[in-house]
């Protein structure tokens, strides 16, 4: 008896041009196509009363980044006119539903902390295994809260407690480290190479020669063929490969150790995956050297930047695992500066969902 | 009803007169010189600051009498802001909050909302170091937008970018100059679609665009200054002797000073571009020098102000006056007076007539325990000067 009254709704004009509306916000791509019928179609929608704004959210759902940020701006102006009239309920219950997506489920939090903070405060616990990394946010420091809050007393097991919760639920580097640091304080043990999921044994070759930085587009024998027991001629002496296991808890693969601080070098270094299902996942790296990734033969990457920065996470690249071993080869290409801030020649890798999550290689 | 329309003209007139506008990061054609003739008195004082919810380093502008802004917040400053303001009281007109499509990771000091936005009057252009660009109009309502990283995967600089955008006619100059995918590209202000874009030299760029006569820009790189049509991308003549990346040249009746080898005076005319002169002691810092009347002046890394001759570019020895800095913002010029805040947060006004220059006022604008840095080039608009922190923004007048 109730999917009458929403069959009703989807036909009547009214939801229908919203519909369309939001359909054309949703097919904006890439260089602007589709900017000129978002434009009047963002004002139809932006007209939307606030009992529609969970229609809005849903449309968010698989909708690329320059499409929700049309959908967010509209949510932003029936916030603005209607904010005190938004439909709390509906909007939780959106919140509470993780397959939507999570861009527009943490829009939805954003909401309820505004017009309903209650409710938000009432719902953050659940959010800690969110498939949305911005709403752990919320629960891990409430949870950091309560451990230092239990600290402040001397409760340290209470406290312990509170940060490894808090810790297992963290996929923000600023909320682990936090964290980290309390739990080694209080005598735990932080695995933090396992919970980023950074890939720590490869096998590295070097030195292959980048003068003029024109090694970043040459194909050196890794490229064509991983044989590890192969010899190359590098630049000024045979490559070869060797075993490297990073010792760095933030899964630094540093070239400089076994093969000295060269410039003007190319490096190659290769691991193995081994994925228990054919799955979407996410390559995640951090480099100041120029760079390419392959996964499984197919290039992901390319960047052609030195030394302006590293950090973890710096770039996020979708990916698609395949069942059983996956084949990673990351060329990371020195350059011919000399200041001490571009001595480095180093990559960090790590594998995890979309969500920050670490995948672990089975074995 | 010739009389209507005639009181209707000037009514129109009037409000226009009224109406101050700084519509983009330096100002006029980028000069960094109010061209209004209200220009702000000798007894400043802080009219109003009102409270911001995250980074920025970009300048606020002026349309007008609202005051537009852009910051960004997050633990990634990946929440884009977008700000209007009411001149007269601070008033929060209206925000719009979207999220960053490209990277976000900057420099420490540096930030995402580092860009100035800009306007033709009707709309506002707001660039982010994430690439991303949002057209509004004045009054909130989203007319479209880019991702430009995200149409053009390797544009980005892990320092952080901070080239402003510029209006030129029809077209939104827009550069992404970077290390790697390195572009300018002159974008429709009503569609937002690229008119053209042209590669640019490989090679992380600060540097902001000047307007010069007859639709030309001229966009300094690392390689030198080179002049573009904005309505088409063509390329009308080309300088090659390296310029700064950092601070942007100065203008001044048609002549470029440039940021080259010091400062070059570079006057381009028609499809070329002529040296009048080249003074290698100029040297800026990282503020950008500006010309009021016949003087150019210069910051140098020492927090020294300089003053040089535009037509012989001879420094005048008198004139050294040190200014509280360190500077990451440039002087902006309203009759012979020069505006700048220190990083620190020290608002100083200058007067660049007495022989020896003289700093006039000062006035501390951030608490100096807060570490809040001012990092902005101010704006003036209507008699008045503004200026913003990561947490405020501050209207003296």
């Amino acid at each position: 008896m109730k999917l009458l009254p929403f069959l009703l709704l989807l036909s009547s004009p009214v939801w229908a041009d919203l519909a369309t509306s939001l359909d054309a916000l949703r097919a904006v791509t890439k260089e602007g196509q589709g900017n000129e019928a978002a434009t009047s179609a963002w004002s139809s929608v932006s007209q939307a009363k606030a009992s529609e704004v969970t229609k809005l959210l849903a449309a968010m759902d698989g909708a690329n980044p320059l499409a929700q940020n049309w959908i967010r701006a509209a949510v932003g102006v029936i916030e603005d006119r209607e904010g005190k009239t938004l439909p709390v309920a509906e909007v939780a219950t959106f919140l509470k539903d993780t397959k939507h997506s999570p861009e527009a489920r943490a829009l939805a939090f954003d909401l309820l902390q505004r017009h309903a903070p209650d409710e938000a405060a009432k719902l953050t616990p659940q959010l800690i295994e969110d498939p949305s990394a911005d709403l752990r946010r919320h629960p891990v420091a409430k949870l950091i809260e309560e451990g230092e809050a239990a600290l402040a007393k001397q409760d340290k097991d209470a406290a312990a407690k509170a940060f490894q919760q808090a810790l297992n639920g963290a996929r923000d580097e600023d909320q682990i480290k936090v964290l980290a640091k309390q739990l080694r304080a209080l005598g735990k043990t932080v695995d933090l190479p396992a919970h980023f999921g950074f890939l720590m044994n490869w096998k590295l070759i070097a030195p292959f020669n980048n003068s003029e930085r024109k090694g970043f587009d040459e194909v050196f024998p890794p490229e064509q063929k991983l044989d590890f027991s192969a010899t190359y001629p590098g630049k000024g002496k045979d490559a070869k490969w060797q075993d490297f296991t990073s010792t760095d808890e933030y899964g630094k693969i540093d070239f400089n150790k076994p093969f000295g601080m060269e410039k003007e070098v190319v490096g190659y270094a290769a691991a193995e995956f081994i994925s228990k299902e054919a799955r979407d996942a996410e390559i995640r790296m951090g480099c100041k050297n120029g760079w390419k990734v392959w996964l499984n033969g197919k290039l992901i990457f390319a960047r052609d930047e030195y030394h302006r920065g590293a950090k973890l996470d710096q770039y996020k690249l979708p990916c698609q695992l395949q069942a059983g071993k996956n084949t990673l080869l990351v060329k990371c290409c020195q350059n011919e500066q000399k200041e001490t801030w571009t001595v480095e020649w180093e990559f960090q890798l790590r594998i995890c969902d979309a969500t920050g999550t670490a995948i672990a290689s089975a074995k | 009803m010739r009389f209507i329309l005639s009181s209707t003209a000037l009514l129109a007139l009037t409000l226009s007169s009224a109406h101050a506008d700084w519509l983009q990061f330096r100002g006029p054609d980028a000069s960094a010189v109010s061209t209004e003739s209200k220009t702000p008195v000798d007894n400043l004082k802080v009219a109003w600051s009102v409270d911001l919810p995250g980074r920025g380093l970009s300048s606020p502008i002026i349309v007008g009498d609202k005051v537009f802004l852009t910051a960004a917040s997050g633990p990634e400053q990946a929440t884009l802001h977008v700000f209007c303001f009411s001149a007269a009281d601070g008033k929060k007109v209206w925000e719009r909050s979207l999220r960053a499509t490209g990277r976000t990771m900057t420099q420490s000091k540096t930030c995402v909302a580092a860009p100035t936005p800009c306007s033709d009057g009707k709309r506002v252009f707001a660039l982010y170091s994430s690439n991303d660009l949002f057209a509004f109009d004045l009054d909130g309502n989203l007319l479209w937008l880019r991702g430009l990283t995200y149409d053009y995967a390797n544009a980005s600089n892990s320092l952080g970018m901070a080239q402003s955008p510029m209006i030129v006619g029809g077209t939104l100059v827009v550069q992404s100059e970077n290390d790697s995918e390195s572009f300018t590209a002159g974008i429709d202000v009503n569609t937002g679609k690229n008119l053209w874009k042209m590669e640019r030299p490989k090679a992380a760029n600060w540097s902001s665009a000047l307007a010069l006569k007859e639709g030309v820009v001229a966009l300094q790189s690392s390689k030198g200054i080179t002049g573009v049509k904005a309505a088409t991308g063509e390329v009308v003549w080309n300088y090659t002797d390296g310029a700064s990346t950092i601070p942007s040249s100065a203008l001044g009746g048609g002549t470029i000073y440039a940021a080259s080898n010091g400062i070059t005076a570079l006057m381009p005319e028609g499809g070329s571009v002529s040296q009048l002169w080249r003074n290698e002691k100029l040297r800026p810092g990282t503020a950008s020098p500006v010309v009021v009347g016949s003087d150019l002046f210069v910051i140098n890394n020492a927090g020294v102000l300089l003053k040089a001759d535009t037509k012989s570019g001879d420094d005048d020895s008198k004139f050294k006056l040190r200014l509280k800095g360190p500077f990451s913002g440039s002087p902006v010029a309203a009759g012979k007076r020069l505006y700048i805040v220190g990083e620190r947060g020290t608002f100083q006004a200058i007067d660049t007539a007495s022989p020896e220059g003289s700093i006039l006022q000062e006035i501390e604008l951030t608490n100096k325990d807060s570490k809040d840095l001012v990092l902005c080039t101010p704006a003036i608009a209507g008699g008045a000067v503004y200026a913003r922190s990561d947490k405020k923004l501050w209207k003296v007048e």
